[in-house]
């Protein structure tokens, strides 16, 4: 649910019921990290800059199991910028299971060898 | 600033150090700070919490990407880099504990997968017993307490969750079923968590119903027997088999009072009782009963006295698994606990020599330092085992020390510890956690669009 105003789509508050910090933590993590990327002309530097000017969450009540989620973005539309950032948490985790896995497969085959990129 | 100079840090190359101790340490001699990066002593501020005597410092983890914007420096986690620095090392693995290192993630990630495996990947546990008999001195509450928080080794992922207006049915529901007695003359009997046998047909208790010849009803309905479903075939179901759920004793004697007993009835029930059970148990009864006639004021024995019931410790029930996940309750939890910690890094400062090495070495408690030559008979300390440090600081305890030890965490090289209760091994639990994960964000994703 966004709670937002109609005139600026650049500032919202969400709020996600039925999750607590798990999911609120890892979400302002993930948009704290939002960056656009724009190329120079000649391909030299690639400048980065954030897409986010500011996030934090809240939990209003212990005993209401939701959190309301704060995004302040530098121009995007807040509601882009959060599916984008839970886009790439996703992409995260899909990355650190398939280590795993390969972690496990390569333990069971030789448990000496450790390193598992 | 020399402090950090001078520890032997991948951060800052040896060759750097060097070349300032050799100089000496002026403003002008230092060199410009490249764009797009940090200087090595904020990057160490970033990578590393310092651990000191008093207070560890640095311990926030830089996460807006925009932090060092104005000094053209990019702080944002992207996920080329990400896949590419993302390591997982297994530290050892077997059917209920696995411990391995996962290095480059942030601290925010890893408690989400850690805050996961405890509350939220579901298992199977008792949520309901049905006890037909319970003469156990456990009462009847603290029985099915004891009952639910019982490990069943089943893949929960086979099983639906039971909502409120479903009925109990092969997909979401597990019979267990427990009969124990202590027979008359046998020792204490313990009761174990292996006497609970699986009903792969659901109840066998009947159901109490209105109308005399309506059908038979149990307290489940199972469509089918469970053991003709192929996950189950040859792998039927079953629960640790080592904890103990109650210690039942030899029967108890109980006086149940009747109406008029004369004394010939009296002395009729206690030779009865004596030669039906034995006759220490009809010396009791006897003792008993004397002893309950010399409170009545009318001693002719007009009495409500008194059957004699020796009444067996015996619990039969019936126990029902369900669905559930450990933050609605910690019995539905699939680890013992999951935990992690940052890895702890050991560096000195100095080269620590002679006695101060034999000092040190004998300081720590778990021996992370070890004691090498160092050539012409002297001993130098090294750091042998920095994973062993468990940062209780013995070693930087006074003035002295601190200028000579140092002690970090990687802020982003996290050991993780996850033990397992038994339904799924230990790397599938943290497979289901990440997998929990994503589907959260995907729940975000749908609802935004």
């Amino acid at each position: 649910m966004e709670h937002g105003s109609v005139r600026d789509p650049s500032s919202a508050t969400f709020c996600f019921v039925d999750e607590d910090h798990t999911l609120a933590n890892s979400v302002r993590f993930a948009l704290n990290q939002e960056y656009l990327l724009y190329s120079t002309v000649l391909l030299i530097f690639n400048i980065y800059i954030p897409r986010v000017s500011f996030c934090g969450y809240s939990i209003p009540h212990p005993s209401d199991a939701k959190v309301n989620i704060r995004v302040q973005t530098t121009g995007d539309p807040a509601r882009e910028v959060l599916k984008d950032a839970c886009q790439n948490l996703m992409m995260m985790c899909q990355h650190v299971r398939s280590t795993l896995d390969k972690a496990v497969d390569d333990y069971r085959r030789n448990p000496t060898d450790m390193d598992t990129k | 600033m020399s402090e950090q100079e001078s520890s032997s840090d991948e951060i800052m190359s040896s060759e750097e150090e060097e070349q300032q101790q050799k100089e000496g340490f002026s403003y002008w001699n230092l060199k410009d700070v490249e764009r797009g990066q940090l200087p090595p002593h904020i990057r160490k501020q970033g990578a590393r919490v310092h651990c000191k005597s008093d207070a560890p410092t640095n311990t926030e983890t830089l996460q807006y990407s925009g932090s060092y914007a104005s000094m053209g420096v990019d702080n944002s986690l992207r996920l080329d880099p990400f896949r590419e620095n993302f390591r997982i090392k297994i530290i050892a693995l077997d059917k209920d504990k696995m411990e391995f290192d996962m290095i480059g993630i942030d601290a925010a990630v890893a408690n989400a997968f850690r805050r996961i495996l405890i509350s939220e990947v579901p298992t199977m546990a008792i949520e309901k017993v049905f006890i037909a008999n319970n003469t156990s001195v456990i009462q009847d509450e603290v029985l099915a307490h004891r009952l639910g928080l019982i490990p069943i080794k089943v893949d929960p992922r086979l099983f639906e969750y039971l909502s409120a207006n479903d009925t109990p049915n092969e997909k979401n529901t597990i019979v267990l079923k427990l009969h124990a007695r202590c027979n008359q003359g046998q020792p204490r009997h313990t009761v174990y968590s292996q006497e609970l046998k699986w009903l792969p047909n659901g109840s066998e208790f009947a159901k109490e119903s209105e109308k005399p010849d309506s059908k038979l009803s149990t307290y489940t309905s199972f469509s089918c027997s469970q053991d003709s479903l192929p996950e189950f075939a040859g792998n039927p179901i079953s629960t640790m088999e080592d904890i103990i759920v109650a210690k039942l004793g030899p029967g108890q004697i109980v006086l149940k009072a009747e109406s008029d007993v004369w004394m010939m009835d009296l002395i009729h029930a206690v030779v009865v009782c004596g030669i039906k059970h034995d006759i220490d148990i009809g010396l009791l009864v006897l003792v008993r009963v004397l002893a309950v006639m010399s409170f009545l004021p009318d001693t002719r024995l007009q009495v409500q006295v008194l059957r004699c019931l020796v009444i067996l410790q015996e619990i039969e029930l019936e126990a029902h698994a369900v669905k559930g996940m450990g933050k609605t309750h910690a019995k539905w939890s699939p680890v013992g606990t999951a935990w992690y910690r940052m890895f702890p890094e050991v560096v000195l400062l100095d080269n620590i020599e002679g006695e101060d090495a034999e000092e040190l070495m004998k300081k720590c408690p778990s021996g992370v330092f070890d004691i090498e030559d160092a050539g012409n008979g002297k001993k130098r300390t090294k750091v042998a085992d920095s994973r062993a440090c468990t940062l209780c600081r013995e070693c930087i305890r006074g003035d002295e020390w601190e200028k000579r030890v140092s002690l970090h965490r990687v802020k982003d090289h996290f050991i993780f510890t996850i033990e397992s209760t038994g339904a799924l091994p230990p790397e599938a639990l943290f497979t289901e956690a990440v997998k929990i994960l994503e589907a959260k964000c995907e729940r975000v994703i749908t609802e935004l669009s």
